[in-house]
């Protein structure tokens, strides 16, 4: 994994980052752990855990998008404005769907 | 282009020689590679984001109906092909796995890799949405489209209010007439969703075998490979929004 990590930490500190070329044996190794994500994703919704199910198969998908954003999409060995842009996209995302739902899914509450 | 020269060298007098050597595909608006190349991924990175903004919309619509109608949901998804599901999603990250080594080879200028990626990506591509058409005709045998749009195949939720074994497998749950009838709702969220996803698979097959075309005749080999690394940004998001389709609507209680 070392070289994963090498070549992009030495240039935090430029203005713009300097361009990485993100090794094959990254992109197999990325690859193969989403093909265990979507093995256990499948053997995971065969598995009675209750109100378990849904947040499980929501952390699995989160992992594998996590990984292809970072690895496929390059990000890790982007600039902090493309980290950020992302990061502050991914926020906004969550607020507006997380607030959608918590309104939705709590309206009938007490009226049963 | 003249025009231009002349001002950038003119406005910025602390820019010495740096006409003498960059690559002609540099703006000249651009200050150096690194900041075009940055712009132009924040650029594609801005589109991606309402992208994520867009299916949001349909996921939140999904997740609150669900919510709603949870029986309905469960019997509904369980009509989907599980194997057919699974390989797609197979053949989907392998597709995203060949586009990452394309723009690998892009980057260190490898012809025959780049074209040999791109036909991979291309092939997979095309076998996604090969598998997908045999699902949604499943869907139109079985009469699982909402509305009448097809005469003879109007939507039918009886089967679920009076479902039968089938080679195999056990006899769902049966529903009563007014959840059974939710079983629609749950098909016209899985068609827009799967369908929004197969138009962003087809608008990303006609680029990609523009690109195609384009890699054959060796483009993509001066070290201008912007429209390579971007288009591999979008290939890799409508792979992360199946990664999300996936388990959503194919794996809802499967040990039921």
């Amino acid at each position: 994994m070392a070289d994963l990590q090498a070549g992009h930490e030495t240039h935090e500190a430029e203005e713009h980052a300097e361009h990485h070329i993100v090794s094959p044996v990254t992109y197999a190794i990325i690859f193969f752990s989403l093909l265990v994500g979507t093995a256990l994703t499948i053997a995971a919704s065969y598995w009675d855990v209750g109100p378990w199910n849904p947040v499980i198969a929501l952390a699995i998908a989160c992992t594998k998008a996590t990984l292809v954003v970072l690895f496929f999409m390059h990000v890790k060995y982007s600039s902090k404005l493309m980290k950020l842009t992302v990061g502050a996209g991914v926020f906004t995302f969550l607020i507006l769907v997380g607030m959608s739902l918590s309104d939705y899914f709590t309206r009938a509450w007490g009226q049963w | 282009m003249s025009d231009s020269h002349a001002v950038a060298t003119t406005a910025d007098t602390g820019h010495v020689g740096a006409h003498a050597a960059h690559p002609p595909y540099l703006r000249h608006h651009f200050e150096s590679m690194e900041q075009q190349n940055e712009t132009t991924s924040f650029g594609m990175w801005l589109f991606l984001l309402t992208e994520i903004m867009f299916f949001g919309g349909l996921f939140t619509a999904y997740l609150i109906y669900r919510n709603w109608y949870y029986p309905a949901f469960v019997a509904a998804s369980h009509t989907l092909n599980i194997v057919e599901g699974s390989l797609n999603t197979l053949v989907l990250i392998t597709s995203s796995f060949t586009m990452a080594m394309g723009v690998w080879c892009a980057e260190t200028k490898r012809k025959n890799g780049l074209i040999l990626s791109l036909v991979a990506t291309l092939i997979l591509g095309l076998g996604f949405l090969g598998i997908k058409a045999d699902e949604y005709h499943e869907k139109y045998v079985k009469d699982h489209i909402p509305g009448h749009a097809f005469p003879g195949h109007a939507f039918d939720a009886a089967g679920f209010v009076h479902p039968v074994a089938e080679d195999g497998k056990p006899a769902e749950k049966a529903l009563a007439p007014d959840m059974a009838a939710h079983t629609e709702v749950y098909f016209s969220l899985y068609f827009a969703m799967t369908g929004m996803h197969a138009l962003h698979m087809i608008i990303g097959i006609a680029l990609l075998s523009g690109m195609l075309w384009k890699a054959t005749r060796g483009g993509y080999m001066d070290g201008n490979i912007a429209f390579v690394e971007n288009f591999g940004l979008y290939w890799h998001f409508v792979d992360i929004v199946w990664i999300f389709l996936f388990p959503l609507l194919y794996l809802i209680s499967r040990y039921n």
